[in-house]
Protein backbone atom coordinates (compact mmCIF):
# COMPACT_ATOMS: atom_id res chain seq x y z
CA UNK A 1 0.00 0.00 0.00
CA UNK A 2 1.32 3.55 -1.01
CA UNK A 3 1.67 5.45 2.24
CA UNK A 4 -0.22 8.80 2.10
CA UNK A 5 2.09 11.78 2.44
CA UNK A 6 -0.07 14.02 5.00
CA UNK A 7 1.06 17.34 6.86
CA UNK A 8 2.08 17.49 10.41
CA UNK A 9 -1.39 19.06 11.34
CA UNK A 10 -3.03 15.84 10.09
CA UNK A 11 -0.16 13.62 11.53
CA UNK A 12 -0.32 15.73 15.02
CA UNK A 13 -4.78 15.30 14.64
CA UNK A 14 -4.18 11.54 13.90
CA UNK A 15 -1.87 11.39 17.10
CA UNK A 16 -4.48 13.62 19.32
CA UNK A 17 -7.66 10.97 18.19
CA UNK A 18 -5.21 7.82 18.66
CA UNK A 19 -4.13 9.35 22.27
CA UNK A 20 -7.86 9.57 23.66
CA UNK A 21 -9.46 6.91 21.78
CA UNK A 22 -7.25 4.67 23.25
CA UNK A 23 -7.02 5.93 26.66
CA UNK A 24 -10.87 5.82 26.71
CA UNK A 25 -10.87 2.29 26.22
CA UNK A 26 -8.26 1.10 28.31
CA UNK A 27 -9.69 2.73 31.14
CA UNK A 28 -13.00 1.48 30.66
CA UNK A 29 -12.96 -1.67 29.52
CA UNK A 30 -13.70 -4.10 31.75
CA UNK A 31 -13.12 -8.36 30.81
CA UNK A 32 -9.86 -8.28 29.18
CA UNK A 33 -8.02 -8.02 26.01
CA UNK A 34 -10.62 -10.19 23.80
CA UNK A 35 -13.10 -7.39 24.64
CA UNK A 36 -10.63 -4.26 23.95
CA UNK A 37 -9.29 -5.59 20.39
CA UNK A 38 -13.13 -5.89 19.27
CA UNK A 39 -13.95 -2.33 20.41
CA UNK A 40 -10.55 -1.05 18.96
CA UNK A 41 -11.54 -2.23 15.70
CA UNK A 42 -15.54 -0.27 16.26
CA UNK A 43 -13.78 2.39 16.81
CA UNK A 44 -10.70 2.51 14.17
CA UNK A 45 -12.80 0.51 11.53
CA UNK A 46 -16.14 1.35 11.49
CA UNK A 47 -16.28 4.60 13.33
CA UNK A 48 -13.00 5.97 12.04
CA UNK A 49 -12.17 4.06 9.03
CA UNK A 50 -8.63 4.61 9.12
CA UNK A 51 -8.12 0.81 8.74
CA UNK A 52 -9.52 -1.46 6.31
CA UNK A 53 -11.79 -4.33 7.62
CA UNK A 54 -9.92 -7.06 6.48
CA UNK A 55 -6.19 -5.57 7.89
CA UNK A 56 -7.98 -4.84 10.87
CA UNK A 57 -8.79 -8.83 11.37
CA UNK A 58 -4.98 -9.70 10.47
CA UNK A 59 -3.66 -6.38 12.80
CA UNK A 60 -5.73 -8.63 15.74
CA UNK A 61 -4.42 -11.85 14.85
CA UNK A 62 -0.66 -10.59 15.53
CA UNK A 63 -1.76 -8.62 18.62
CA UNK A 64 -3.03 -12.33 19.77
CA UNK A 65 0.11 -14.65 18.73
CA UNK A 66 2.59 -12.06 19.73
CA UNK A 67 3.46 -12.33 23.38
CA UNK A 68 2.13 -9.86 26.21
CA UNK A 69 -0.82 -8.58 26.86
CA UNK A 70 -3.53 -8.56 24.54
CA UNK A 71 -5.02 -5.17 25.19
CA UNK A 72 -1.31 -3.91 24.69
CA UNK A 73 -0.63 -5.58 21.71
CA UNK A 74 -3.73 -4.32 20.39
CA UNK A 75 -2.60 -0.46 20.90
CA UNK A 76 0.70 -1.78 19.49
CA UNK A 77 -0.37 -2.58 15.65
CA UNK A 78 -3.16 -0.25 15.27
CA UNK A 79 -0.89 2.55 16.61
CA UNK A 80 1.91 1.31 14.23
CA UNK A 81 -0.46 0.94 11.54
CA UNK A 82 -1.60 4.68 11.86
CA UNK A 83 1.00 6.36 12.51
CA UNK A 84 4.65 4.29 12.88
CA UNK A 85 6.63 4.44 16.08
CA UNK A 86 5.36 7.77 16.97
CA UNK A 87 2.02 5.55 16.88
CA UNK A 88 2.85 2.76 18.98
CA UNK A 89 4.78 5.22 21.91
CA UNK A 90 1.27 7.58 21.80
CA UNK A 91 -1.21 4.17 21.37
CA UNK A 92 0.85 2.24 24.32
CA UNK A 93 1.37 5.30 27.13
CA UNK A 94 -2.57 5.76 26.93
CA UNK A 95 -2.99 2.44 27.05
CA UNK A 96 -0.71 2.01 30.22
CA UNK A 97 -2.22 5.30 32.04
CA UNK A 98 -5.68 4.16 33.43
CA UNK A 99 -4.26 0.63 35.01
CA UNK A 100 -1.23 2.48 36.07
CA UNK A 101 -3.00 5.21 38.02
CA UNK A 102 -5.65 2.64 39.74
CA UNK A 103 -3.44 -0.02 40.73
CA UNK A 104 -1.37 2.51 42.54
CA UNK A 105 -4.04 3.87 44.14
CA UNK A 106 -5.85 0.84 44.81
CA UNK A 107 -2.22 -0.47 45.78
CA UNK A 108 -1.90 2.64 48.29
CA UNK A 109 -5.42 1.58 50.54
CA UNK A 110 -4.41 -2.38 50.06
CA UNK A 111 -2.69 -2.55 53.42
CA UNK A 112 -5.51 -0.69 55.09
CA UNK A 113 -8.35 -2.63 53.17
CA UNK A 114 -6.59 -5.99 54.18
CA UNK A 115 -6.62 -4.80 57.72
CA UNK A 116 -10.60 -4.30 57.69
CA UNK A 117 -12.82 -7.32 59.10
CA UNK A 118 -15.37 -6.36 56.56
CA UNK A 119 -13.12 -6.15 53.09
CA UNK A 120 -11.11 -9.42 54.03
CA UNK A 121 -13.60 -11.09 54.51
CA UNK A 122 -15.34 -9.55 51.27
CA UNK A 123 -11.50 -10.49 49.76
CA UNK A 124 -11.64 -13.96 51.17
CA UNK A 125 -15.25 -14.59 49.48
CA UNK A 126 -13.81 -13.23 46.15
CA UNK A 127 -10.84 -15.48 46.28
CA UNK A 128 -13.72 -18.64 45.68
CA UNK A 129 -15.36 -16.47 43.17
CA UNK A 130 -11.69 -15.69 40.96
CA UNK A 131 -10.94 -19.20 41.13
CA UNK A 132 -14.70 -20.11 39.53
CA UNK A 133 -14.03 -17.61 36.99
CA UNK A 134 -10.46 -19.43 36.08
CA UNK A 135 -12.30 -22.83 36.31
CA UNK A 136 -14.50 -21.70 34.35
CA UNK A 137 -12.13 -20.09 31.27
CA UNK A 138 -10.21 -23.35 31.22
CA UNK A 139 -13.52 -25.57 31.25
CA UNK A 140 -14.53 -23.46 27.96
CA UNK A 141 -10.91 -23.30 26.30
CA UNK A 142 -10.24 -27.11 27.06
CA UNK A 143 -13.49 -27.81 25.83
CA UNK A 144 -13.15 -26.38 22.29
CA UNK A 145 -10.21 -28.99 22.37
CA UNK A 146 -12.78 -31.66 23.21
CA UNK A 147 -15.44 -30.72 21.28
CA UNK A 148 -13.37 -30.29 17.91
CA UNK A 149 -11.66 -33.75 18.57
CA UNK A 150 -8.68 -32.13 18.53
CA UNK A 151 -6.68 -34.95 20.00
CA UNK A 152 -2.67 -33.79 19.73
CA UNK A 153 -4.23 -30.48 21.64
CA UNK A 154 -5.85 -32.57 24.11
CA UNK A 155 -2.26 -34.78 24.90
CA UNK A 156 -0.50 -31.41 24.60
CA UNK A 157 -2.68 -30.02 27.30
CA UNK A 158 -2.38 -33.10 29.24
CA UNK A 159 1.49 -33.17 29.05
CA UNK A 160 1.91 -29.75 29.65
CA UNK A 161 -0.43 -29.64 33.16
CA UNK A 162 1.59 -32.99 34.14
CA UNK A 163 4.72 -31.39 33.38
CA UNK A 164 3.66 -28.15 35.51
CA UNK A 165 1.42 -28.99 38.09
CA UNK A 166 2.80 -32.53 39.01
CA UNK A 167 6.62 -32.42 37.72
CA UNK A 168 7.00 -28.51 38.56
CA UNK A 169 8.65 -28.03 35.45
CA UNK A 170 9.36 -23.80 35.15
CA UNK A 171 6.16 -22.10 32.90
CA UNK A 172 8.78 -20.99 30.40
CA UNK A 173 10.40 -23.83 29.94
CA UNK A 174 7.02 -25.87 29.08
CA UNK A 175 6.09 -22.38 26.86
CA UNK A 176 9.19 -22.81 24.89
CA UNK A 177 8.47 -26.69 24.65
CA UNK A 178 4.96 -26.31 23.18
CA UNK A 179 6.53 -23.69 20.90
CA UNK A 180 9.27 -25.68 19.34
CA UNK A 181 6.29 -28.48 18.83
CA UNK A 182 4.43 -25.88 16.92
CA UNK A 183 7.49 -24.75 14.88
CA UNK A 184 7.94 -28.85 14.10
CA UNK A 185 3.95 -29.44 13.16
CA UNK A 186 3.80 -26.47 11.47
CA UNK A 187 6.71 -27.03 8.94
CA UNK A 188 5.83 -31.05 8.94
CA UNK A 189 2.36 -30.18 7.33
CA UNK A 190 3.92 -27.68 4.95
CA UNK A 191 6.21 -30.14 3.71
CA UNK A 192 2.73 -32.79 3.33
CA UNK A 193 1.21 -29.98 1.65
CA UNK A 194 4.13 -29.27 -0.66
CA UNK A 195 4.30 -33.01 -1.45
CA UNK A 196 0.89 -33.03 -2.44
CA UNK B 1 19.54 -3.73 42.14
CA UNK B 2 16.40 -4.10 43.22
CA UNK B 3 15.06 -2.07 39.89
CA UNK B 4 16.84 -4.54 38.01
CA UNK B 5 15.66 -7.45 39.56
CA UNK B 6 11.62 -6.28 38.91
CA UNK B 7 12.49 -5.22 35.51
CA UNK B 8 14.11 -8.75 34.30
CA UNK B 9 11.66 -10.20 36.09
CA UNK B 10 8.31 -8.36 34.26
CA UNK B 11 10.32 -8.73 30.93
CA UNK B 12 10.25 -12.62 31.40
CA UNK B 13 6.48 -12.39 32.04
CA UNK B 14 5.94 -9.83 29.08
CA UNK B 15 8.03 -12.44 27.12
CA UNK B 16 6.89 -15.91 27.49
CA UNK B 17 2.86 -14.77 27.78
CA UNK B 18 1.57 -15.92 25.03
CA UNK B 19 -2.69 -16.17 24.16
CA UNK B 20 -3.49 -12.88 26.61
CA UNK B 21 -5.51 -12.89 28.92
CA UNK B 22 -5.30 -15.00 32.07
CA UNK B 23 -1.57 -16.84 29.94
CA UNK B 24 0.04 -14.26 31.95
CA UNK B 25 -1.20 -15.85 35.64
CA UNK B 26 1.32 -18.88 35.91
CA UNK B 27 4.31 -16.91 35.27
CA UNK B 28 3.07 -13.88 37.20
CA UNK B 29 2.98 -16.26 40.04
CA UNK B 30 6.03 -18.12 39.07
CA UNK B 31 8.02 -15.12 39.83
CA UNK B 32 6.30 -12.66 41.86
CA UNK B 33 5.71 -15.68 44.51
CA UNK B 34 7.50 -18.36 44.02
CA UNK B 35 10.52 -17.34 42.69
CA UNK B 36 10.94 -13.93 45.15
CA UNK B 37 8.63 -14.12 47.41
CA UNK B 38 7.35 -10.11 46.61
CA UNK B 39 3.82 -11.43 47.64
CA UNK B 40 2.45 -14.21 49.44
CA UNK B 41 0.53 -16.30 47.76
CA UNK B 42 -3.09 -14.86 49.27
CA UNK B 43 -1.78 -11.35 48.11
CA UNK B 44 -1.04 -12.72 44.67
CA UNK B 45 -5.09 -13.95 45.05
CA UNK B 46 -5.87 -10.49 46.03
CA UNK B 47 -4.15 -8.91 43.06
CA UNK B 48 -5.87 -11.19 40.32
CA UNK B 49 -9.00 -10.17 42.22
CA UNK B 50 -8.39 -6.79 41.91
CA UNK B 51 -7.01 -7.16 38.35
CA UNK B 52 -10.51 -8.72 37.60
CA UNK B 53 -12.48 -5.82 39.05
CA UNK B 54 -10.39 -3.10 37.52
CA UNK B 55 -9.67 -1.99 33.68
CA UNK B 56 -6.10 -3.60 32.28
CA UNK B 57 -4.54 -6.47 31.48
CA UNK B 58 -3.27 -8.72 34.82
CA UNK B 59 0.60 -8.67 34.00
CA UNK B 60 0.44 -4.41 33.58
CA UNK B 61 -1.48 -4.64 36.53
CA UNK B 62 0.58 -6.92 38.63
CA UNK B 63 3.62 -4.76 37.43
CA UNK B 64 2.10 -1.77 38.56
CA UNK B 65 1.12 -3.77 42.11
CA UNK B 66 4.30 -5.39 43.02
CA UNK B 67 6.96 -2.79 41.58
CA UNK B 68 4.67 0.03 43.86
CA UNK B 69 4.97 -2.89 47.01
CA UNK B 70 8.79 -3.66 46.40
CA UNK B 71 10.56 -0.43 45.36
CA UNK B 72 7.46 2.42 44.99
CA UNK B 73 6.42 4.58 42.41
CA UNK B 74 10.01 4.08 40.40
CA UNK B 75 10.09 0.62 40.94
CA UNK B 76 6.26 0.21 39.17
CA UNK B 77 7.80 2.47 36.59
CA UNK B 78 10.41 0.01 36.05
CA UNK B 79 7.95 -3.31 36.11
CA UNK B 80 5.11 -1.78 33.84
CA UNK B 81 8.34 -0.95 31.00
CA UNK B 82 9.62 -4.24 31.48
CA UNK B 83 6.18 -6.10 30.71
CA UNK B 84 5.48 -4.31 27.94
CA UNK B 85 8.73 -3.88 26.30
CA UNK B 86 8.86 -7.30 24.64
CA UNK B 87 5.50 -6.42 23.15
CA UNK B 88 6.80 -3.12 22.12
CA UNK B 89 9.61 -4.99 19.84
CA UNK B 90 8.15 -8.06 18.89
CA UNK B 91 4.54 -6.45 18.18
CA UNK B 92 5.69 -3.81 15.83
CA UNK B 93 8.45 -6.37 14.01
CA UNK B 94 5.49 -8.57 13.23
CA UNK B 95 3.54 -5.73 12.08
CA UNK B 96 6.25 -4.22 9.79
CA UNK B 97 6.85 -8.12 8.12
CA UNK B 98 2.92 -8.27 8.10
CA UNK B 99 2.51 -4.72 6.78
CA UNK B 100 5.13 -5.57 4.07
CA UNK B 101 4.37 -9.68 2.86
CA UNK B 102 0.76 -10.23 4.64
CA UNK B 103 1.66 -13.65 4.91
CA UNK B 104 1.68 -15.20 8.73
CA UNK B 105 0.51 -18.64 8.96
CA UNK B 106 3.65 -19.68 10.39
CA UNK B 107 3.09 -17.96 13.52
CA UNK B 108 -0.27 -19.19 13.89
CA UNK B 109 0.56 -22.82 13.22
CA UNK B 110 2.86 -22.27 16.55
CA UNK B 111 0.20 -20.45 18.54
CA UNK B 112 -1.81 -23.31 17.91
CA UNK B 113 0.10 -25.56 19.81
CA UNK B 114 0.96 -23.08 22.65
CA UNK B 115 -2.72 -22.87 23.21
CA UNK B 116 -3.23 -26.00 25.12
CA UNK B 117 0.14 -25.81 26.87
CA UNK B 118 -1.66 -22.59 27.85
CA UNK B 119 -4.39 -23.60 29.30
CA UNK B 120 -2.61 -26.37 31.28
CA UNK B 121 -0.76 -23.58 32.82
CA UNK B 122 -3.28 -21.25 33.79
CA UNK B 123 -5.17 -24.99 35.26
CA UNK B 124 -2.20 -25.01 37.31
CA UNK B 125 -2.63 -21.83 38.78
CA UNK B 126 -6.10 -21.76 39.25
CA UNK B 127 -5.69 -24.72 41.30
CA UNK B 128 -2.71 -22.72 43.02
CA UNK B 129 -5.53 -20.01 43.72
CA UNK B 130 -8.33 -22.86 44.85
CA UNK B 131 -5.81 -24.30 46.95
CA UNK B 132 -5.39 -21.07 49.26
CA UNK B 133 -9.16 -20.07 48.98
CA UNK B 134 -10.01 -23.63 50.72
CA UNK B 135 -7.62 -24.20 52.46
CA UNK B 136 -6.41 -20.28 53.87
CA UNK B 137 -2.55 -21.13 52.63
CA UNK B 138 -2.35 -24.02 55.57
CA UNK B 139 -1.52 -27.35 55.10
CA UNK B 140 -4.26 -29.39 52.37
CA UNK B 141 -5.87 -31.74 55.00
CA UNK B 142 -9.20 -33.13 54.39
CA UNK B 143 -10.51 -31.62 57.45
CA UNK B 144 -8.81 -28.69 57.18
CA UNK B 145 -10.91 -27.29 53.79
CA UNK B 146 -13.41 -24.71 54.59
CA UNK B 147 -16.63 -26.36 53.38
CA UNK B 148 -17.96 -22.74 53.12
CA UNK B 149 -15.52 -21.76 50.05
CA UNK B 150 -16.09 -24.70 48.76
CA UNK B 151 -20.12 -24.59 48.40
CA UNK B 152 -19.17 -20.84 47.02
CA UNK B 153 -16.73 -22.05 44.45
CA UNK B 154 -19.59 -23.86 43.45
CA UNK B 155 -22.46 -22.37 43.01
CA UNK B 156 -20.22 -19.83 41.22
CA UNK B 157 -18.47 -21.64 38.98
CA UNK B 158 -22.45 -23.01 37.95
CA UNK B 159 -23.60 -19.60 38.18
CA UNK B 160 -20.86 -18.48 35.39
CA UNK B 161 -22.12 -21.84 32.89
CA UNK B 162 -25.37 -20.26 32.63
CA UNK B 163 -23.82 -16.90 31.11
CA UNK B 164 -26.58 -14.51 32.24
CA UNK B 165 -23.89 -12.65 34.86
CA UNK B 166 -20.36 -11.60 34.25
CA UNK B 167 -17.34 -12.84 35.91
CA UNK B 168 -17.30 -9.23 38.04
CA UNK B 169 -20.93 -9.65 39.55
CA UNK B 170 -19.92 -13.61 40.30
CA UNK B 171 -17.26 -12.46 42.40
CA UNK B 172 -19.11 -9.83 44.11
CA UNK B 173 -21.66 -12.04 44.88
CA UNK B 174 -18.97 -14.47 46.14
CA UNK B 175 -17.48 -11.54 48.58
CA UNK B 176 -20.96 -10.71 49.68
CA UNK B 177 -21.83 -13.85 50.73
CA UNK B 178 -19.01 -14.90 52.06
CA UNK B 179 -19.46 -11.79 54.78
CA UNK B 180 -22.90 -12.58 54.92
CA UNK B 181 -21.99 -16.20 56.49
CA UNK B 182 -19.91 -14.20 58.76
CA UNK B 183 -22.34 -11.41 59.89
CA UNK B 184 -25.47 -13.54 60.10
CA UNK B 185 -24.13 -17.20 60.70
CA UNK B 186 -21.07 -16.87 62.55
CA UNK B 187 -18.69 -18.95 60.40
Amino acid sequence: MERKRITLAERKGVLTKLFFSTLYLSAFTFGGGYVIVTLLKRKFVDEYHWIEEDEMLDLVAIAQSAPGAIAVNGAIVVGYKLAGLLGVVTAITATIIPPFVIISLISACYAAFRDNLIISLMLEGMQAGVGAVIASVVYEMAYVFYHGRDTASMILMAAAFVAGCVFGVNVVIVVLAAGAIGVVRTLAARRKEAVK
Amino acid sequence: MIYLQLFLSFLQIGLFSFGGGYAAMPLIQDQVVTRYGWLSMAEFTDLITISQMTPGPIAVNSATFVGIRIAGIPGALVATFGCILPSCILVTAIARLYLKYRNMSVLQGVLGSLRPAVVAMIASAGISILQTAFWGGAAVTFSGISWLMVALFVVAFLLLQTHRIGPIQVMLLAGLARMGASLLLGI
